[in-house]
């Protein structure tokens, strides 16, 4: 697959800042920094679990009433709960 | 049958992801042939059941907890792991494994599966809800799945009669090949990668997905994860589900507690007066009746729990619950074992085990004790009868109903300031950890499931009933009763007994918080079980020469109501219960965590009865 060389582009934003009704494919998973208090190959390795996997279609599809916080994601034929300071590590096109 | 060799019995073990149907599958292959025990050490559920397959074979099945990969991250995972990688000493490895797999939600599920085909152990796939991929147009092609897995693929539908026909079908004609040696390894994050993007590019291969996904459930969702509609429906659930609880059980209440009127009376007239007339008639008949009547109510609140949490809403409350939770110092997934311990902390604190970090567990486990568990239903709702008024406020709502509901806030609202104590003092410097989680699609609960979890439950409460309940009115009964009055005496017999000594021993250290040594003597066997104090009550009172059988309205004319409302105040916090106080120091592993829990209820419940009982009697009550 196309997943040698991830092109960064312009419009590549993580999904902890997206907004429901946001749709898009998973460009990459880069954990590193996290606020997360995990390690990043361990937060990563939890996405991955749940289905967060490079070319993955994604879509918002609710957030939490305080702070817009957590968000419910529908990772293809799934749909995941989680906190946007985890989602940050998702980065999508 | 190659496979029935001198070993016997054959042995499988169901795994699967959460949320996949696994039990149900479990349920629908074993019957009412299962049992449920703990692992030694752990209190992990260990369910096991047998198999008779159409052709006469014998199958030993265990259903291990769901997981999303062999890595295990909480205590339930790592039973599954060790027992599929045959590390548990107390279990024999099994010979062979079924994966189950919701045939709607397939990603995690063949991720999952090409994991556990490292372990080397014959495998084959179930895939199970095949009614509902049907009815939303999933196609798959089952044969070049199998293919494609190199196992044999069958698929099911758990919960209809008929539905696991293929699965039984399947076990008859497995053929048992060795196990080839184990290649697994703790897979990092690139393995995880791999291994989902080969199961991604089958799913691609065999499956035929609609263009539409679950519309009922985005539907439903709209509404139950909308920011405030959500919080609204959640609440309102909360509020049908105690409404239910003391309007639904009332006319079986009343059923159950003539029928122990008519129990006694009959037992009274037939049985010459005595020790042991006195012995049946307050002793058992009065005791556990008073005990038993609250069945109603607690399969009550379990039914709820039961079919919310099948109809898949419970992760939904959970991800409404996680900011204001968090807020307290929870975590989100707490939310499950709280509402479970509103019908018992004991499922609650073990239900803890979802969460993974410690910390957060360890925050849950420590306010579980003070959500208002059913065992004090009947202590409320006694003392709620006899002090409070029956009147309405406003013309709509009862007052009772009002205490009632208050009585519940109160435990709620210090369960949320104790967690937030707890962070503060225990691990303030830690992150919280990440709130993760799958939400299920919205699907009907079965019916049969859910009788047979509610069965399971009644079978708990009247087994405590008949033993630890049983055994702690009759041992106040005794304490009531003996040393009998000398002859002439002028005072009601009890104040010769037992129970008065030790009830006037403790009574100083109770007084400043208005208790009597009536309710000092009740307290004592109330640490087995907090309604045994009402059954002690109804005892000391009835002993002590009062004719008046109602325990209610004896205690309306002894006591105040600043010591009835303290009484109140007393139980929302004390930890009057010694199973609870058990499954912590079991589940913690540590006495320590089971003392701060025992030291800071008792503290609480002392100093909110203390200033409940001076301020109810500065304003006169």
């Amino acid at each position: 697959m196309l997943r040698e060389s991830p092109p960064v582009t312009s419009q590549r934003t993580p999904l902890g800042r997206a907004h429901p009704g946001f749709r898009g494919r998973i460009d990459a998973i880069d954990a590193t920094g996290n606020a997360s208090g995990l390690s990043s190959e361990e937060l990563e390795r939890r996405l991955i679990e749940l289905g967060f996997v490079e070319g993955a279609s994604v879509e918002i599809l609710h957030e939490g009433a305080i702070g817009r916080d957590p968000i419910a994601v529908r990772v293809d034929s799934a749909t995941v709960a989680l906190r946007r300071r985890e989602a940050m590590a998702v980065l999508v096109v | 049958m190659n496979a029935m060799t001198d070993a016997g019995i054959i042995r499988c073990a169901l795994v699967g992801t959460p949320n996949c149907g696994k039990t149900a599958l479990f349920n629908a292959l074993t019957g009412s042939r299962q049992k449920v025990a703990n692992y030694p050490g752990v209190t992990v559920e260990r369910k096991a059941g047998v198999v008779h397959t159409p052709a006469g074979l014998c199958y030993s099945v265990i259903d291990l907890p769901g997981t999303y990969s062999l890595r295990a991250r909480s205590p339930d995972e790592e039973i599954t792991r060790d027992v599929v990688l045959d590390r548990l000493a107390s279990e024999t490895a099994p010979d062979f494994l079924i994966c189950v797999a919701d045939a709607t939600n397939l990603r995690l599920a063949l991720r999952l599966v090409l994991e556990l085909k490292r372990v080397g152990r014959p495998m084959m796939l179930v895939l199970n809800m095949m009614d509902i991929a049907k009815r939303r147009g999933i196609e798959i092609d089952v044969q070049k799945l199998s293919a494609a897995l190199e196992m044999p693929v069958v698929t099911a539908i758990s919960v209809r009669k008929g539905g696991i026909d293929a699965v039984m079908a399947e076990l008859d004609r497995f053929v048992l090949s060795a196990a080839t040696d184990c290649a697994w390894t703790v897979p990092s994050a690139a393995n995880l990668r791999a291994d989902q993007r080969d199961a991604d590019a089958i799913i691609r291969a065999v499956v035929k997905m609609p263009l539409r996904p679950d519309t009922l459930t985005s539907r439903l969702d709209a509404v139950l994860l909308h920011p405030v509609a959500g919080l609204i429906c959640l609440f309102a659930i909360l509020f049908v589900m105690f409404q239910a609880v003391f309007t639904w059980a009332q006319p079986l209440m009343n059923l159950i507690e003539q029928g122990f009127a008519v129990l006694g009376t009959t037992a009274h007239d037939l049985l010459p007066a005595g020790i042991v007339q006195s012995f049946i008639t307050d002793g058992v008949i009065g005791g556990v009746g008073s005990v038993l009547v609250f069945l109603p109510q607690i399969l009550i609140l379990f039914l709820f729990i039961l079919l919310l949490e099948d109809l898949g809403y419970m992760a939904r409350a959970a991800f409404l619950m996680d900011k204001i939770m968090g807020g307290a110092g929870l975590h989100g997934r707490a939310f499950i074992p709280l509402l479970s311990s509103f019908a018992c902390a004991i499922p609650g604190i073990m239900a803890t085990r979802v969460i993974d970090n410690r910390k957060d567990r360890l925050t849950t486990i420590l306010v579980a004790p003070l959500m208002t568990c059913s065992a004090r239903i009947p202590v409320y709702t006694l003392i709620i009868a006899a002090f409070i008024p029956d009147t309405t406020v406003g013309g709509v709502l009862s007052l009772q109903g009002l205490v009632m509901f208050g009585l519940y806030a109160a435990g709620i609202l210090s369960a949320l300031g104790v967690s937030a104590v707890a962070k503060f003092l225990f691990w303030s410097q830690e992150m919280s950890p990440p709130f993760m989680l799958e939400m299920p699609d919205y699907k009907l609960p079965d019916p049969k499931s859910v009788l047979f979890g509610l069965f399971t439950r009644a079978k708990a409460f009247l087994y405590r009933a008949g033993t630890t309940i049983f055994a702690m009115t009759v041992l106040i009964w005794f304490l009531a009763s003996f040393p009998s009055a000398p002859a002439g005496a002028t005072a009601p017999a009890i104040e010769y007994s037992f129970a008065a000594m030790i009830g006037h021993a403790i009574a100083p250290v109770l007084a400043p918080i208005g208790f009597n040594w009536q309710i000092a003597i009740a307290l004592i066997p109330g640490m087995a079980a907090r309604e045994v104090a009402v059954a002690a009550l109804g005892t000391v009172y009835s002993i002590s020469g009062g004719a008046e059988n109602q325990i209610g309205h004896m205690l309306a004319a002894q006591w105040s109501l600043a010591t009835a409302l303290a009484f109140l105040v007393w139980y929302i916090f004390a930890p009057q219960c010694a199973s609870t106080l058990a499954v912590i120091k079991r589940e913690t592993q540590s006495w320590k965590w089971m003392w701060i829990t025992f030291g800071y209820m008792l503290g609480l419940a002392y100093l909110g009865a203390f200033a409940t009982f001076h301020i109810a009697r500065a304003l006169g009550g």
